[in-house]
């Protein structure tokens, strides 16, 4: 279960949330929807523990942990993960050998012993499956030379290969044709479990036809200033923000 | 007083014992490279190609001056200078530049030296490998000297490693002198793993024939202060050099690549690349000038020093120059200094990857480039290992040096 209570946070001094309050249970999919600039990407970034964003009052816990005394590392053996909006390219660190270093060093931060080379690429063989994600992009380095769709399979790649039990989708949908956005989402369902629970980042309902959510957020000037069902992202669909604006007053 | 003086003093000293402990081919050119160094004295830093390392504080400590006999395994291609088979007189201290004064101090106390020798047509299957081992009672110095003549259509590789006893002080002169006549192929690779007590002068001179390959890569695992000096002579026509370099460098290391290429003929290509990855307070220096002459049309050249400055300590000094005076000819050249790149730190991390493990990975990749052109594999596979080891400051400087065994 992750609790957010009160959360502030800021970015160069600039205060871009407000004061968050927001509990996902296990299981459960939350979305966050929101007008540019509203603070959803410092949302995730701060749960995931980006050391560009300073949280300057709240907490966050996670599984009853204190997140945010925990290093980005940490948090990610506690089980959190996130799908990057913008996968970042590493030159010269081979797929191959940034998901060794990273399903390892987890391991040993469970106490388990690393994987030996065989069953590690056994289990790559079986995850790459899932997102079909080709074999010679896993050679090449990370999301170097890969299109838009590729960089985004790659990312629940890597969440296959690290089963977390909380996701974050920072608009994974951006930037991807319908077919790849089928196969991501798809892909996504399949690694959930009954207890995995995710924050899913987007503007646009199509995801959503994928991903189901339980609960929707809206995000605006910092702070949830709206909550429902799945009719909510519906609704902003059609109608846009305005009408949300015009109850809060702005 | 300047510290030349004490090595001139030393040469008037031991000039007798030194010309009785060598040989007529050194001896012949001694008096001349003395009376040189009297003349030109260490270069100040105001000596363009001096100015990144002060060669005084180098020199101005008292070492002893190590004239022990060199011992060599015997081999078809390895030869002493004074064991010579064929006339050396026409390349010893011909190829070299003796109005340098590192040079021409090396020249003038270089009592012995080591002679490879690859007859015409041949192929020199298994590396020649010159392992140096620095050792020593007291702070010693060491004035190496090597000559290397590769005769027509000759192929060969020459590995030369450099260790130090831990916890003593060293200082290295060395000149390399390399004759590579037509068609002839050569792949040299040079690596450093001294130790922080250890300052090392190292100056390499190539005369390349016509349709040739000569790369040189220069490697420093682990050392205190080095000053790499490599200049190419490109004489004949369809001839290509590389020049490649990797240097690491944390605590107060100090690490000074200065390369020359001179295309004096057309057709010839060159390739240089050096990366750095400097850490703590240590300090990087390169400068590489490709000077295209008149005459030398159609040359084709490219000349990149990339570094990565790992803390806000790590200085890096970086020249790369061109001078053209043929106009039909295309060349480039480039350097960046750059840090870590904290974006993809930060994407590692989120994965699980340890703040130490994620900035190694990176600094392994960065110096992947040039170890990936390491045609000897082997070398290739070992050199990756230490790297990492290097990073990880798990470097066993000695694990495969047998003054520790």
């Amino acid at each position: 279960m992750l609790e957010i209570k009160n959360l502030h946070a800021t970015v160069n001094g600039k205060e871009i949330l407000k004061g968050i309050d927001l509990t996902i249970n296990d299981g459960e999919i939350h979305a966050i929807m929101g007008t540019n600039g509203a603070g959803k990407s410092t949302l995730s970034n701060v749960i995931v523990g980006n050391p560009v964003y300073e949280v300057t009052d709240g907490s966050i816990t996670f599984n009853g942990k204190n997140l945010l005394e925990m290093k980005t590392e940490e948090r990610a053996h506690a089980g959190i993960f996130m799908s990057f909006q913008t996968p970042i390219e590493i030159p010269g660190v081979s797929m191959t050998n940034f998901m060794r270093a990273a399903v390892n060093a987890r391991r040993e931060a469970l106490g388990l012993e690393p994987l030996k080379s065989t069953e590690f690429l056994k289990i790559m063989r079986e995850k790459r499956k899932l997102v079909e994600i080709d074999q010679k992009l896993m050679n090449r380095s990370v999301n170097e030379g890969f299109s838009g769709g590729e960089k985004k399979r790659n990312e629940i790649f890597q969440m296959a290969m690290l089963e977390p039990s909380f996701c974050i989708l920072d608009e994974t949908d951006s930037g991807l044709d319908v077919d790849a956005l089928r196969i991501v989402a798809e892909g996504f369902n399949k690694l959930r479990k009954p207890d995995t629970s995710a924050m899913v980042i987007t503007h646009y309902q199509r995801l959503l036809d994928y991903i189901k959510p339980d609960v929707v957020h809206v995000l605006i000037g910092g702070k949830i200033v709206k909550t429902g069902g799945p009719d909510l992202a519906l609704k902003i669909e059609n109608e846009g923000f305005d009408w949300i604006k015009a109850e809060i007053g702005e | 007083m300047k510290s030349e003086q004490q090595y001139i003093e030393l040469y008037k000293e031991v000039s007798t014992l030194i010309k009785q402990k060598s040989c007529k081919v050194m001896n012949d050119v001694r008096d001349e490279a003395f009376a040189m160094f009297e003349k030109v004295g260490f270069p100040s830093r105001k000596v363009e190609r001096y100015k990144y390392t002060d060669v005084d504080a180098n020199f101005a400590p008292n070492y002893g001056v190590s004239f022990s006999p060199l011992t060599l395994t015997p081999s078809p291609y390895i030869f002493k200078m004074s064991e010579a088979p064929v006339d050396i007189n026409e390349y010893y201290a011909k190829v070299a530049d003796l109005s340098d004064g590192i040079t021409a101090l090396n020249t003038t106390l270089a009592h012995d030296g080591i002679f490879i020798h690859v007859p015409k047509n041949t192929r020199v299957e298994d590396p020649i490998q010159i392992d140096n081992w620095l050792r020593g009672n007291v702070a010693t110095m060491m004035n190496r000297r090597i000559l290397v003549v590769l005769e027509q259509g000759a192929e060969a590789t020459i590995i030369i490693n450099d260790h130090a006893e831990e916890k003593q002080r060293f200082l290295s002169t060395q000149v390399i002198e390399i004759v590579a006549k037509d068609n002839s192929r050569l792949d040299m690779y040079e690596i450093e793993e001294t130790t922080n007590l250890c300052s090392r002068f190292s100056n390499v001179y190539i005369k390349e024939g016509r349709d040739c390959s000569v790369k040189h890569n220069s490697i420093t695992l682990f050392n205190g202060q080095t000053r790499n000096l490599c200049d190419v002579y490109m004489q004949g026509e369809n001839s290509e050099v590389t020049l490649n370099g990797c240097a690491i460098g944390d605590g107060n290391q100090r690490i000074d690549n200065n390369t020359l290429i001179d295309h004096k003929v057309p057709n010839c290509v060159s390739n240089e690349l050096y990366k750095y990855v400097l850490d703590g307070k240590s300090v990087g220096a390169f400068a590489g000038k490709i000077l295209v002459e008149k005459d030398a049309q159609k040359t084709s050249s490219q000349e990149t020093n990339a570094n990565l400055c790992a803390s806000t300590d790590a200085h890096m000094y970086t020249q790369p120059m061109l001078e053209i005076y043929a106009d039909d000819v295309k060349c480039a050249h480039g350097s960046t200094v750059g840090v870590m790149d904290e974006a993809a730190l930060f994407y590692m991390r989120q994965r699980g990857v340890r703040e130490d493990e994620a900035r190694m990975l990176l600094k392994n990749a960065f110096m992947g480039q040039v170890i990936d052109q390491i045609r000897l594999q082997p070398l290739r596979d070992r050199l990756f290992v230490k790297i990492e080891k290097r990073f990880r400051g798990e470097l066993d400087k000695c694990e495969d040096c047998r003054l520790c065994k």
